[in-house]
């Protein structure tokens, strides 16, 4: 990590410790979205939102070495087929588009409403890394744009 | 006091806010009033107790914001000086919207009372919500079982609007950039 790439020392010692929390905090709101507010959308903004802050405090050279990003595009775009998916399964098992064909469960337990937390998971796999990848996108157009070099 | 006099004071406050938005002569400032409205919409939908609303705008907003400020930070904005034909556009704008404010008077007597009515579909989800989804979070229910082709329709926007920001500015940026291979094609 050289010293000239993204913030100062005392932000990239507080990123170390906080990203972990926060992506902890995500996976709970999207964990229990149909227990209590919240829900993949939310969970999903909650991660975008920890790349985030990574990429500011380290810079965006760090996050190419740290992550893939067309991995997480593949990402991105497979949620989508997987939620098409998951409803067409619905149309052959359980009767009809998108119909939740798990068994419900007991009220207010973490496995319960059948295909509900499986969407929300699926839902916030899509919303967080299309957030992310559109803004490292639009980093890497303003960097060639303005001509800087890493 | 009531949930109305609170909003009254909420939407006040967001106003104020925009207004001040467009006063301000520095960038960044008006990012920040912009900010306040944002976040007047948060608390409004948390009076309405509308939580997971809530949540999202509040989570939305600070995105924006990180965003908003990325892309002002350190940029000098050239403000142009106010003229006469800006004062005659105020004028018009003023009186356009007093006018449609006095032809509308009328309705604002006709609307029913605040959240009173509930429609049939909506005492549905209500009463049966939790029974027929096995889903505690009724919102939840809502827009990933009762309504779960919605959704569908959403993931294919938010798809759709990454595909085409990636594809433009992919584009561009192979096209500008002199080197090359700065970025991977990915």
């Amino acid at each position: 990590m050289k010293q000239t790439e993204g913030m100062t020392l005392i932000v990239k010692t507080v990123t170390r410790i906080s990203v972990w929390m926060i992506l902890l905090y995500g996976l709970y709101i999207i964990l229990h979205g149909h227990i209590s507010p919240g829900g993949g959308f939310a969970g999903g903004v909650i991660i975008a939102l920890a790349f985030l802050n990574v990429m500011l405090a380290y810079g965006r050279g760090f996050i190419k070495r740290w992550v893939n990003i067309g991995f997480l595009h593949d990402i991105e775009s497979s949620s989508a087929a997987l939620f098409l998916a998951i409803g067409i399964l619905g149309m052959a098992v359980g009767g009809g588009f998108l119909a939740n064909f798990i068994s419900h469960g007991k009220l207010f337990h973490l496995i319960s409403a059948g295909t509900i937390p499986i969407l929300n998971i699926v839902i916030a796999a899509k919303v967080s890394m299309g957030l992310f990848v559109v803004v490292w996108t639009l980093a890497i157009f303003h960097l060639d744009k303005g001509g800087k070099k890493e | 006091m009531p949930v109305e006099t609170w909003l009254i004071f909420i939407l006040g406050f967001m106003i104020l806010g925009s207004i001040i938005a467009l006063e301000l002569k520095d960038i960044l400032s008006s990012v920040i009033s912009i900010g306040v409205v944002g976040l007047g919409v948060s608390v409004a939908f948390l009076f309405l107790q509308a939580l997971d609303l809530a949540i999202v705008q509040f989570l939305f907003e600070i995105f924006a914001l990180i965003i908003l400020v990325r892309a002002f930070i350190g940029k000098e904005y050239h403000i142009k000086e106010p003229s006469k034909s800006h004062v005659i556009q105020t004028v018009v704008t003023i009186v356009v919207l007093l006018s449609i404010l006095i032809l509308s008077i009328n309705v604002f007597r006709l609307l029913p009372q605040f959240g009173e009515p509930i429609f049939s579909t909506a005492r549905h989800y209500i009463e049966n919500g939790a029974k027929e989804t096995g889903a505690a979070n009724i919102v939840t229910a809502i827009i990933l079982d009762y309504r779960a082709y919605d959704t569908l329709g959403e993931v294919t926007v938010l798809f759709t609007a990454i595909l085409g920001v990636l594809a433009i500015l992919r584009t561009k940026s192979k096209t500008t950039s002199p080197a090359g291979g700065d970025h991977e094609t990915n």
